[in-house]
């Protein structure tokens, strides 16, 4: 809502400046937005009568005239505008003055001919954004000499709303001032709207069938208009405040009430009518050309204003191209009717429209005003473009319209929902003051809500009205209180917080990335993946919702990487999106990304490049910090992402948890990534889960340590001979270390050694050389018959 | 005896001329060891009448105890010398960096989600997270936004079906909470949301945090407190002003925006506060009844408030960014700036 400060003194004036009106309607929630002078400052332009005009000697589209701008003798100024004509009053910049933008006005000679001002236009003046055709034409009654600013009430400013969706009721001036008002506890001025009496008889019948959607329709018609008469001035002038551009005087007229009332309206051409006036839902098939030239294929939840021929009008979005006003419109029907906020909500948007009458429906338009709002447009219409009125004809259904409402407030309610004790007179003057009818009862308000207030239906609706008129930050301030209860927390469980720190403390820097991604980078990297697809995104590349963290790690890799950051660590925690929208699973990850040297660039450090073993050493920090490190695994396995010789899917308690892997060539070529990538992700809530430590005593007989040494077929897994070992090492065994793995000389071909220091120790007693001995032996038979694995000598 | 005075002068020049510790030990033995020179002397005092004896015994044993003094101070110069040397010979240059720097840290909006879950978990506040594809009944309907409610308008929203969509705000979130406990209930709900909105300072994913205090006796005035107090305490200044504007949210009444005076210029009119002073930050509110309603909480027994604010927003207040879109472009350029 934008309108002119004039304006709304003329309505009510309290005593405070532009900026403390602003100040306080924004802290009482309606938030101004902007307050912009309505002209851009100009000076020395006064109205001028154009007293002689001439071709100019040399130049075909100049013409010489002459002025009286008040000043005494005639001025002699150039002028190139097609419409300047003798007798015209024109805005005149005398020289000395200065137009916007600095533009100064000096003696001129153009084209040889002296110019000693200039005949300005709209734009010239900053009354108008786009370049003007031509000068501006004043009224004839403007006073030679009188400065143009004081002619046009120019020194004012544009005050512009952004109003809530809850304060429909306030897309006017009679609201806004009304809300002023309350906050200055001012009495308004109304203007004065004496009923029009009929001059003619003619109507045009009015039938409602939609009742629940329009309860009230009020039509009149005017006969003999004349529709090519001038906007006044001031109108166009206040349109403009409001940015409303004038169209046609009868167009203004509606939009200047629309404005001034808050009741939007229409007027079509009575001509173009035919038989009676239905307000109905829209009927299968039928179409409708609106105002702005579009067809649109009308569905049935749509109220139509038609005749006997059809749909004539979206009924409060937009009129009909056919119907509307033209300039060869001799006759109106006048439109003002109250369609409930249900009928209209949703519905412009559906078709993609949003109209000043949408916006005001949909949030509700006074059902009591469509009168005042005709008799309003009708003086106006009779004042600018003359012609007789016809008797209102009205069509209404009581029983739809929107019942009265009344709220009980009670005093201990208010008092303990603001901590304070409001004075009661005031309470019951703020809610007077905004319409409300107030009757005092014992303890409580018996509090009658008018009938613009649309979003008053509760107590609490009462209160916060009360709240914001007294002033929030007049409210008292409090902690609120509450019993100190310790709640048990799982001990067991690590928080994120902890497992991001970790992953921070190797070196990861954390991302986050979009939860849509590009489809073609999620079947890159996923082909088998099912995630939901957007139905409205904002562009095809975030369309499909993430099915794993990989592809955004990727691409933030690959901005870095363009960015001469040639070493990347990412992690990212965050849900993804498996199955269709019925068997959705929404579950939270931890992703990691690395690539470039293993150390960052250093004078100490080796220049190798991170591997498989490097992240993986990352992970199994990770794993380790619940104390429950045995309970995940590691096991080769495929995914369509990684390469197949170095991936693996890491499984938690036996149950797949995620996959760690280096990225696959051919995933690589297709992204077009420049460097090779090794990745992990892992379910996040198996990270998290740990275990409370369970003490151990502490032996205080010696430990006793073997190394042993097997050679092992390469497609054998180490983690198969650990396990083995282990499984034959006996009950005291206390620790299994992986020391050496080594290929090469002294290794036959496709084998490897790998070294495992065993230790054991026994609670309560010292082992001896024999049960070791034992031991071992079970350990290398083992071994040998489960993997082929021989003790090396 | 006679000689005393030149045996101690020829000692003194040994144990001057000793280069290390060994050569030291050899004049010791030499000397003072149980078959040397001083020693020897001390064996031929027998030789002495018995009046000169105590006399010329004790000249001795001065000039002895003189004399291993002095080889103890010779020793000790050798030692100190000799670990001289090595510590310069072992001299490093400190000033090189360390190995393995980690250059690791939290993405700036993590660590202001984690600041603010901090300053309200310290309080009694739970943290609750919940999906992020929800239902238009947990996001909107239980919220009191019924279908073509204009204030549906008011949030773009990201659609997959007619009933199914993107959060829009972590109040669902809310809902599910009190749909499942009893208050008293305290709880802040961090995490990403989605608009259909993109531009200089809009991203269609960002995060917020709301926060739920729901328990007898709850009023404005506690909002306020609340309010004022998680502020003061982001930004660290006791100081800083904050003003509640009525405002409208259909899941509170009443409503309030919340604005701090600009932390940028403290007040007095920059580019960050459009040069009105102040910056909003934040939306909070009393919960409307229909939400409790929807929720199964008595309205009239229990009120509450509710709050909700942009992590990016506060993130760039906090630590002077100046382009929301960084935030999600991951550079590392920009993520080491808040490790």
């Amino acid at each position: 809502m934008k309108f002119s400060e004039q304006w709304l003194r003329e309505w009510i004036s309290p005593q405070l400046d532009t900026q403390a009106v602003a100040d306080q309607v924004t802290m009482a929630g309606l938030e101004v937005d902007a307050v912009e002078p309505v002209a851009a400052s100009f000076s020395a332009v006064v109205v001028a009568e154009v007293l002689t005009k001439g071709q100019h000697p040399d130049a075909d589209k100049l013409n010489v005239c002459t002025v009286d701008d008040g000043s005494g003798a005639p001025v002699q100024v150039v002028c190139g505008a097609p419409n300047v004509a003798v007798g015209q009053k024109v805005p005149f910049a005398r020289v000395g003055g200065v137009l916007p933008g600095d533009f100064k006005i000096k003696k001129a000679k153009l084209r040889g001919v002296e110019s000693q001002g200039m005949i300005c236009s709209a734009s010239e003046l900053g009354l108008e954004e786009e370049t003007s055709a031509g000068i501006l034409e004043l009224p004839d009654e403007a006073r030679v000499g009188l400065d143009v600013r004081d002619f046009m009430n120019l020194n004012d400013m544009t005050i512009e709303v952004d109003l809530t969706p809850n304060r429909g009721d306030c897309l006017s001036i009679k609201g806004m001032a009304r809300e002023v008002g309350v906050l200055n506890r001012m009495t308004v001025t109304e203007p004065d709207i004496t009923p029009v009496p009929a001059t003619i008889d003619e109507t045009f019948a009015v039938d409602i069938e939609a009742t629940d959607q329009c309860p009230r329709y009020l039509g009149r018609v005017i006969s003999n208009v004349d529709v090519t008469a001038e906007t006044p001035l001031w109108m166009v002038e206040r349109l403009r405040r409001s940015g409303v551009r004038s169209i046609d005087p009868v167009v203004d007229i509606t939009n200047y009430v629309m404005l001034e009332l808050g009741q939007p309206m229409h007027a079509f051409d009575r001509d173009n009518l035919t038989g009676s006036m239905v307000i109905r839902m829209a009927r299968p098939g039928e179409s409708l050309t609106l105002l702005d030239g579009q067809q649109v294929a009308l569905r049935p939840e749509t109220l139509v204003i038609a005749d006997q021929a059809g749909p004539l009008a979206m009924a409060g979005i937009m009129g009909g191209e056919l119907s509307g006003v033209s300039e060869i419109t001799r006759t109106i029907f006048l439109e003002s009717a109250f369609f409930s906020p249900l009928a209209i909500a949703g519905q412009a948007r559906s078709y993609g429209l949003h109209t000043d009458a949408s916006h005001r429906f949909e949030r509700g338009v006074d059902p009591l005003l469509t009168p005042q709002a005709v008799e309003r447009a009708t003086r106006l219409l009779l004042d600018i473009c003359g012609g007789q009125a016809g008797p209102v004809v009205e069509a209404s259904c009581d029983a739809t319209m929107p019942a009265p409402r009344r709220v009980v407030l009670r005093e201990a309610r208010l008092e303990k929902a603001l901590s304070k004790r409001l004075d009661k007179d005031d309470v019951a003057d703020i809610l007077k003051r905004l319409g409300f009818d107030v009757a005092v009862g014992d303890g409580d308000w018996q509090v009658d809500v008018p009938s613009w207030r649309f979003d008053v239906a509760i107590e609490e609706d009462l209160i916060e009205e009360i709240a914001r008129i007294h002033g929030y930050n007049n409210l008292p301030v409090r902690r609120p209180a509450a019993r100190l209860s310790l709640r048990a927390e799982d001990e067991a469980v690590l928080p994120l917080k902890l497992l991001r720190r970790q992953m921070v403390a190797r070196g990861f820097q954390e991302a986050i990335t979009y939860s849509f991604i590009a489809p073609e980078l999620q079947s890159a990297m996923l082909p088998d993946a099912v995630s939901p697809v957007l139905a409205n995104p904002i562009s095809a590349d975030m369309s499909v919702m993430r099915a794993s963290l990989l592809p955004g790690l990727v691409r933030a890799m690959e901005h870095n990487l363009n960015r001469q950051q040639t070493r990347v660590r990412l992690f990212e925690t965050g849900l993804v999106f498996n199955g269709e929208l019925d068997s959705l699973s929404q579950v939270p990850m931890m992703g990691a990304l690395v690539c470039g040297s293993r150390e960052s660039e250093g004078w100490s450090g080796a220049k190798a490049r991170v591997d498989f073993y490097d992240l993986k050493g990352d992970l199994e920090s990770l794993l380790a910090l619940g104390g429950n490190r045995e309970a995940w695994r590691f096991e080769p396995g495929e995914h369509p992402a990684l390469h197949p010789g170095q991936s693996a899917q890491v499984l938690f308690e036996g149950k797949p948890a995620g996959w760690i892997g280096t990225l696959h060539p051919q995933v690589r070529a297709t992204l077009g990534l420049k460097v090779d990538a090794v990745v992990f992700e892992v379910r996040l809530d198996r990270l998290s889960q740990g275990q409370v430590p369970a003490f151990e005593p502490l032996s205080r007989f010696p430990e006793v340590r073997r190394d042993l040494a097997f050679t092992l077929a390469d497609d054998r897994p180490v983690q198969a001979l650990l396990d083995a070992a282990r499984g034959a090492a006996g009950e005291y065994l206390k620790d299994i270390t992986l020391f050496d793995v080594y290929a090469g000389k002294g290794v036959a071909e496709g084998y490897k050694s790998v070294a495992l220091g065993l230790t054991w120790q026994h609670p309560s007693r010292t082992l001896n050389d024999e049960e070791i001995n034992e031991l071992v032996e079970s350990i290398v038979a083992q071994v040998q018959v489960e993997l082929g694995a021989e003790l090396r000598g | 005896m006679d000689h005393l005075p030149a045996l101690v002068s020829e000692a003194r020049d040994a144990i001057q001329a000793a280069h290390n510790v060994a050569a030291l030990d050899e004049v010791r033995v030499r000397y003072l060891g149980k078959k040397g020179e001083m020693t020897a002397l001390l064996k031929g005092l027998g030789k002495l009448s018995a009046e000169e004896r105590p006399a010329a015994g004790e000249r001795i044993n001065r000039a002895k105890q003189t004399l291993a003094a002095e080889i103890d101070a010779k020793r000790q110069q050798l030692e100190s010398d000799a670990l001289n040397v090595r510590l310069a010979a072992e001299r490093i240059d400190v000033t090189l960096p360390g190995r393995t720097q980690s250059d690791g840290g939290l993405h700036p909006v993590t660590r202001t989600l984690e600041r603010i879950e901090g300053l309200f978990t310290r309080i009694g506040f739970d943290v609750a997270v919940g999906p992020e594809i929800e239902d238009d009944y947990h996001n909107f309907e239980a919220l009191n936004i019924p279908a073509h409610h204009p204030a549906r308008g008011m949030a773009d929203t990201f659609y997959f079906d007619a009933t199914r969509l993107l959060r829009t705000h972590t109040s669902p979130v809310q809902v599910r909470t009190m749909k499942t406990t009893e208050p008293p209930i305290r709880i802040v709900c961090p995490g990403r949301v989605y608009r259909s909105d993109s531009d200089l300072t809009h991203t269609p994913m960002f995060h917020q945090v709301e926060g739920l205090l729901v328990d007898e006796d709850i009023s404005f005035a506690d909002l306020k407190g609340t309010i004022e107090d998680f502020l003061q305490a982001f930004f660290e200044r006791d100081d800083l002003s904050v003003r509640f504007r009525p405002s409208y949210f259909p899941f509170t009444e009443p409503s309030a925006e919340v604005d701090i005076q600009c932390v940028m210029c403290g007040g007095t009119g920059c580019r960050v506060c459009s040069h009105s002073g102040w910056i909003e930050i934040m939306g909070c509110g009393m919960v409307h009844p229909e939400v409790f309603r929807h929720s199964g909480i008595d309205a009239e027994r229990f009120t509450g408030f509710a709050f909700g604010m942009g992590a990016e927003r506060l993130a760039m207040l906090r630590y002077g960014v100046n382009d929301l879109r960084l935030f999600f472009e991951n550079d590392l350029r920009f993520l080491r700036q808040f490790a």
